[in-house]
Order: structure tokens, then sequence, then C-alpha cells
């Protein structure tokens, strides 16, 4: 195919990514002055952001009053396993009351407590009830807020459906990026002087995930191909609770709202098994714990009849299931034939949530290459080894907003002469255009299936370092197999979702070998990492994370210090904070 | 895990803004799949190039709007089990098509661009408390933020699909995104002339198609469109509200 021709747009700030952290980032970009432009691969408002069921974590106090910003720190540090970056924590677990409230005074509406404040509920590994919610319907309020908020904000726009391919530098900083549009193929130039990444996940590289067709890690591996620095990629989060029959509906979440409400985890001999896990906190441990728990109860033969295990509510009221979680009602009704008013659910863990990727700067988002911020999932460093439930959309409203405000400084002081090097924009179109020149080529989807099946085999729950290195010999030759394969048979450039796959699985492919790289370093168990040939933690590797990085020969991984957690922080993690009862009013 | 349990005479309208038609697809059917499950499939492993929106997979983002066999629903949440031996899936009518199960529903975007936003008192801005509203008080409000925007409601709305007035009628999802406004409780924007003018509410002449086909169970017409058009007509068709008017006109109205 002969090169195509391309628009040229130009913008202050890029934004990739219209979920929460996109749009919010987006919204206080704005409001600082910039000319801001939004670029999704979806419509708007249908960002992985409206999967967030349970709640958005923030420490008001508005239930238990001994809530405080310290203890929503301990509880996500303790969470991430202390790889945290402490600085970040610190940041999130002080700010996102206010940007709860904020939401709210842009039109959300929280359910309430009888006294009418924002209703908080109680979550796994929270010390207290903390997640403001609407019902288990969180993320789509928190969406739609954010979008209708975006969409009215003088200086916003918004371009749909567009993928981005490629990030193109001005010297060493960020300048712009090439992209195409998903309904008809044309190609996009976006020249910018500031790009905040928003992209979100990377759980599709697994075949057992949450995830949509989206995430493919996008923004983890433009910001590496770049040459940004990647940190904690060995650090992916299974949900304990996702659906496992029937097989079609395999992996969708089930909202940790139902163990938050008081739903109880059960094997096939009808045994509270988290009792043997974790005593004190049973059903609402950190995720980590019980996804591995509920893998040991399968793995040990006491599993469900389609390999999970049964989580039960049944011994709530039915009008209050109704109120509470509406849509889990809804979702095993239609889908599993299940009503989880009179039924248990069968549920095993699902890959959720990524915690690693671009490692940027607490205060600004700053990424290691100038230009570049990144916000939310696609961003590291807050939720360490292991991710609270409800602490993403908090973070995505915290960081989001930090780094809207600090890329539209940057691109106020941005040299403005900066232009993409016309050479590297010929060779990405020369890249992107690729696969159609390749008509025998194998199929996008089998190669996706192919990825997703060495990741679920070589790097699922419990990890062992010969499987890791086992399948990171695949994803180096699958790597070879993607470069070359074609769109699936077809020429057409009109909404090709065979081309489309082919280019999203070279991301998929950077992440994934991250992951296994990272991986093979961390020698020991730590919060979502867990390895059977190192089962214990390692005290001297806790003080580290691991950074990724492209350099000319591979990709390379080192392991980088923290600095030390300051005196009044260690304090508040080292702290024994009362335990909750609930008031019978609640 | 699950076996085959039979096989699904499919056809899935093909074709963009040019013309097109149904082509048929033989597909294994297992225990459980729904229909996004099988369209899926025919795109992994017979038509690469099909175009179909999904994101989800979970009836939460509204993405995978079709008609199946005839009737707007969500391609994730339509169980195979429900139906025969053989199916069609075609785009939504109402709106142009891109490429095969795919609309251009940009207009819906534009709407939503025209309807004043939240807008709380002075007062309530500048408060330094956080707001205190009743869960009761909320709650009629909250069935309307249900909405995930499939637009299945303005595709089966004969005012949009038969008539082609878009540029007359909003559509149910805009009507039940301006009730959701009117019905904040902390709200303070009139938008009974809107609802008289550009979003046209007194073209629904109550079919109730809408409520009908949405997945999230919203009571559109009865609990938002009923409503809107009785605010509306006690400020405008209200012969004692008439009559005071030509004494003493609303400046809302003009």
């Amino acid at each position: 195919m002969s090169a195509p021709g391309y628009a040229t747009v130009e913008t202050d700030v890029l934004v990739l990514g219209a979920g929460g952290a996109g749009l919010r980032a987006a919204i206080a970009a704005a409001e600082a002055g910039a000319k801001v432009l939004v670029v999704c691969k979806s419509l708007l408002g249908k960002a992985h952001t409206v999967m967030a069921e349970g709640g958005v974590a923030a420490a008001m106090h508005n239930v238990a009053y001994q809530d405080t910003w310290e203890v929503h720190f301990a509880d996500t540090m303790k969470g991430g396993k202390l790889v945290n970056d402490w600085r970040m924590a610190e940041l999130h677990a002080k700010e996102s009351p206010e940007r709860v409230l904020e939401l709210e005074r842009w039109g959300a509406v929280f359910d309430r407590t009888w006294q009418g404040r924002i209703h908080q509920r109680p979550f796994g590994a929270h010390t207290y009830p903390r997640l403001a919610h609407i019902g288990d319907r969180t993320g789509l309020e928190l969406l739609r807020t954010l979008q209708d908020r975006a969409v009215h904000t003088p200086g916003v726009d918004v371009h749909m459906e567009v993928t981005v391919f490629k990030l193109l530098k001005a010297g060493d900083r960020v300048a712009g990026a090439l992209a195409y549009r998903r309904a008809d193929g044309s190609l996009i130039l976006y020249r910018c002087a500031a790009l905040v990444l928003a992209t979100g996940g990377a759980g599709k590289m697994y075949r057992v995930t949450s995830n949509s067709w989206e995430s493919t890690g996008d923004g983890t591996a433009l910001a590496y191909e770049a040459g940004a620095q990647l940190r904690d990629m060995e650090m992916v989060q299974f949900h304990p609770t996702g659906m496992v029959w029937p097989a079609g509906v395999r992996g969708i979440l089930v909202t940790e709202g139902v163990r938050g409400e008081g739903g109880v985890l059960r094997n096939r001999e009808g045994e509270r098994f988290m009792e043997r896990y974790d005593h004190e906190r049973m059903e609402l441990s950190s995720r980590d714990i019980v996804a591995r728990a509920i893998n040991s109860e399968v793995s040990a033969g006491r599993g469900s009849p389609h390999g999970g295990v049964f989580l039960d509510i049944t011994h709530r009221k039915p009008e209050y299931i109704k109120s509470k979680l509406p849509s889990m009602y809804e979702q095993f009704l239609k889908l599993a034939k299940v009503d989880i008013t009179r039924q248990p659910m069968e549920v095993a863990p699902t890959i959720h949530y990524i915690m690693g990727g671009v490692r940027v700067d607490a205060e600004s988002g700053a990424s290691s290459l100038p230009g570049l911020f990144a916000a939310g999932e696609v961003a590291a460093g807050l939720h360490g080894a292991n991710r609270l439930g409800g602490n993403s959309l908090s973070d995505l409203l915290v960081f989001g907003k930090r780094a809207g405000e600090s890329a539209a400084e940057a691109a106020r002081n941005a040299p403005s002469e900066a232009e993409p090097d016309e050479g590297d924009v010929e060779g990405a179109i020369a890249e992107l255009m690729a696969p159609f020149d390749r008509p025998a080529g194998e199929s996008p989807y089998k190669l996706q299936a192919e990825i997703q099946d060495v990741m679920s085999r070589r790097a699922p729950i419990i990890r062992d370092g010969d499987e890791l290195a086992k399948g990171l010999e695949e994803i180096v030759e699958l790597k070879a197999r993607v470069a070359s394969c074609g769109t699936g048979g077809t020429t057409s450039l009109a909404f090709n979702p065979g081309w489309h796959t082919a280019i999203d699985l070279r991301s998929m492919l950077v992440n994934a070998e991250a992951l296994l790289r990272s991986g093979i370093e961390r020698k020991e168990s730590r919060g979502a990492h867990a390895r059977s040939d190192f089962p214990k933690p390692d005290d001297a590797l806790g003080e580290v994370n691991f950074i990724v990085e492209k350099t000319p020969a591979a990709m390379a991984v080192k392991p980088v210090k923290r600095p030390p957690m300051p005196t009044h922080l260690a304090e508040a993690v080292q702290h024994s904070y009362a335990r909750y009862t609930p008031e019978e009013r609640e | 895990m699950s076996t085959q349990i039979s096989d699904l005479d499919l056809k899935i309208w093909r074709g963009d803004a040019s013309g097109g038609g149904f082509v048929a697809y033989r597909v294994p059917v297992r225990e459980g799949m729904v229909v996004l499950d099988v369209v899926l499939w025919v795109q992994a492993n017979l038509a690469s190039d099909l175009a179909v929106r999904w994101n989800c997979k979970a009836a939460k983002c509204g993405s995978c709007s079709a008609e199946i066999d005839g009737f707007p629903r969500l391609m994730c949440k339509t169980p195979i089990a429900e139906y025969g031996a053989s199916l069609t899936v075609r785009p939504m009518k109402t709106f142009p098509v891109i490429k095969d199960l795919v609309t251009d529903v940009g207009w819906n975007y534009e709407v939503n661009k025209e309807i004043p936003p939240f807008t709380p008192s002075e007062g309530d801005l500048a408060s330094s408390e956080p707001w205190r509203m009743q869960q009761k008080d909320v709650e009629r409000s909250m069935e309307f933020r249900k909405c995930i925007e499939c637009f299945l409601c303005q595709d089966v709305c004969h005012v949009l699909r038969n008539h082609d007035s878009k540029a007359a009628f909003y559509g149910p999802r805009f009507m039940i995104r301006i009730a959701s406004l009117e019905m904040h409780p902390k709200d303070t924007v009139d938008r009974k002339p809107l609802l008289k003018g550009r979003a046209g509410v007194g073209y629904c002449n109550i079919t109730k198609c809408c409520t009908e086909v949405c997945p999230e169970h919203i009571k559109i017409t009865d609990n938002a469109i009923i409503p809107l058009k009785e605010r509306m007509d006690d400020q405008y068709f209200d012969p004692l509200r008439a009559l005071a008017r030509m004494v003493r006109p609303d400046p809302r109205s003009s």
C-alpha cells in the first residue's frame, strides 16, 4: 500500500484516553487555560471506568468518625506491601475527599446516609467504611459526571474512535502523536506541547479478564517505545471474584461490594474458608490474599462445579440486595440464570488491574520524558504490589487533576518551535500500514489468543521462575510473528478490526514482556506477585522497585531503591487503629 | 469445559452507507453464549474485518446495541438460548451505517452538548460545607442516571426512526437526561423553554416503546417524559397562566 497522507491537528495538551483519569486531566488542563484535545479508542462514555462498581475510596468519615487520611494512607501502603510510592499514597489519601465532594458539585448523585451525607460502604482491607458509592454503578456515575463536565468546559474537544500508534518527539521532548481513525483508517498527526497518557490497563493480554478489548496496554507501550521508564510491571491484580459460568461470561467482574455488603465465600463443603487465610478480615481481606485463597481451594479440589467457589449473599433481604447491588442482581439473573437473592454465585479470580505502568513523579504525574505525563491505571506507584478496591477511582480523580494541571503548565513553558521529525512520521506511517502489505500474514486474532494463552499459563496467579522464563521465550518468539502478521486477509481501511487488532498486539507484547522480565527479577513473593520458588517476602527486595527501560539491545530491567519514608508517615503505617463496629442505625 | 451444543445459522448485515445485505454464517454454539460471543467468533474465524462495537461485555457500557431478529437489544446481554437455530443481527436503523453493525451515533453527542449542564445555586457552590441531601430526594434523579447510553431507546423511538425528526425531537435518551437534571435537588436551571422548543417533548405520543427496550429498566415514559410534559404544560398551556401572561409576560418564555 502506498504511503497515505495525514491531517495535522494542533493543540496545547493532548490527552490519550477518555476514562476518569483522561477526562479529569482534560478538565484540569482546560481550567488552567490550555487548549485540550482528548483522543479515545471508543465512543465517549464507554471507557473502562464504567466497569468500576463498588465505589470511590475517600476518608470523609461520614460513616466511621474515626477515619482520617492517615488511616487511608496506612491501608493503601499495607495493601501495597510497602513498595508503593509513599508520596503518591499520601497525596491520594489527603486529596481524595476533596475530589469526591467536587464531583458532587458537578452533579454526581451518591447514595446517602440517614443524615443526608454521602454514604460509605466497607471494602476489602479498608479499616473503615470508606467507599462513596451509587449502588454498584459508581464508575458509570463518575464517568458520566466527568464527561458532562468536560464537554461543557470551554477549551476541551474530543476525538472519538481514534487510536494512537506512536508518540513523536522533537529532540528529547514529546511533541505529538500519530493516530488513525477507526471508522475510515485515515491518519492524523497530532502536534502538542504536552501529552497526558490516560489509557488504562493491559488486562487483555490474559484470557480470563474483566477488561474489554481496549485494555491492551497502549499507554505503557507508547511511553516505553518513546523512551520513558516503566515501573512495577510484574504487579498485576487478579480480582478475587469474576464470573465462571457460563463459559461466555467467564471473567466478568463480580463487585467486591457483594462482600462489602456482607457476602460470604464458601467452598463445596460449605466451609467459610477465609477463616483459614485471614481470620481477622475474612472476606474483606486484601484482593491478593482472597484471590490466592480461592485459587488454593479450587486447586485442592474443594471448588464449585464450574471451577470456582461460592459467594453467598442470600442472608440479606431481597429488597436490600436489589437496592445495593442492582447490576449484580441483573447480571446473574440474565447471564447465568442465577437469582442472587436466593442462590449463591459461583466466582473465581479474574485479571482485573495492572499496578505497574509508567513511572511518574508523585506531584505532577510527569514521566521520565519531558512533555509526557501519565495518570490513572497507566501510571505506576500509588498501589505498589496490590491495589485496594475503591482506590482506583480516587486515584484517577486525584492524579488526573494533577497531571492535567502539570501538563497545562508544561505546555505554557514549552518551546513553540518544537516539531516532530518528518522522518519519524514517515517511518511510523510505514509501520502502521505494513499489515496491509502482508495478505498471507498470520491472523491477528489467532496471535492474540496465543499471547493470552502464554500469559495465562506462564504468569498465572502463582508464578514460578522457570515458567516465567519459558513465557519470556515464547513472547519473544511471538514478537517476531506479530511483526509479520497481516490484517486477517482484507485490505479495507474502513472500520477494519483485523487491522486494529494487528496494531494492538504490539502494545500487548511490550506489556507482556515487561511483566515477565520484571517478574523473573523479583525473586520473592509480595502482594500480587506470588512465586512458588520464592514463597516468602525478601526484605532487601522490599526496598526496591523494578524499572523497565528500552535500550538499543533489548528491554532492560533494573532495581531502583526507594527513598525512605519520612517518620510521620512511617508512624502512620505502624500505628494500630481501632476496629470499626457498625452502628445499628446504618 | 462447556461442550458445543449446537450449530447456529447466523445472518449478519454486512455493508456500508452505499448498501449491503445479510451474510450467512454457521457458528458453533456453547452453553451460555450470548449474541456478542457468536458475532466475535465470526470476526475471529470467518470475517476478520467484521465491524462491531463492544467494550465491557457486561451490559454496563452500552456499546453493542443492534437489532436482533428485528428487536433492539444489547448483544452482550442476549443469550442465544432465547432463539431457535437461527437469528439475524443488523445495525440500529435510526442512525446512519458506517460499516456492518457500526452506526454513526454522533448526533446524540451533539444533542447532549445543547442541554444546559447541572447548575447549583451560587450559595450552594460557595458553601464550604459538604451538601446534605436525603436518599429519597436523590432517588428520582438516580433512576435516570442509570442510563448507559446504548441509544436503543433512540433507535426504537418512531419519531426518530420512522419520521427521522431528529431536528424536532431530542429523543427518549435526552428526555431522561433533562429529567435527571430537572429532578436533581440542587439544580437551579429551568429547562422548560428547551423542552418546549429544541427538545420537542411534545412530539412524544407515549407509545412507551423506549421503556420496553431499555436494558436498565428505566421507566422512561412514565417517570421522565410524562412528568416533563406535565411541567411544560403547567407553564405554557395552563389557561389561567396564559391569561396571566397576557397581563405580565413571563421573561423566561420569551
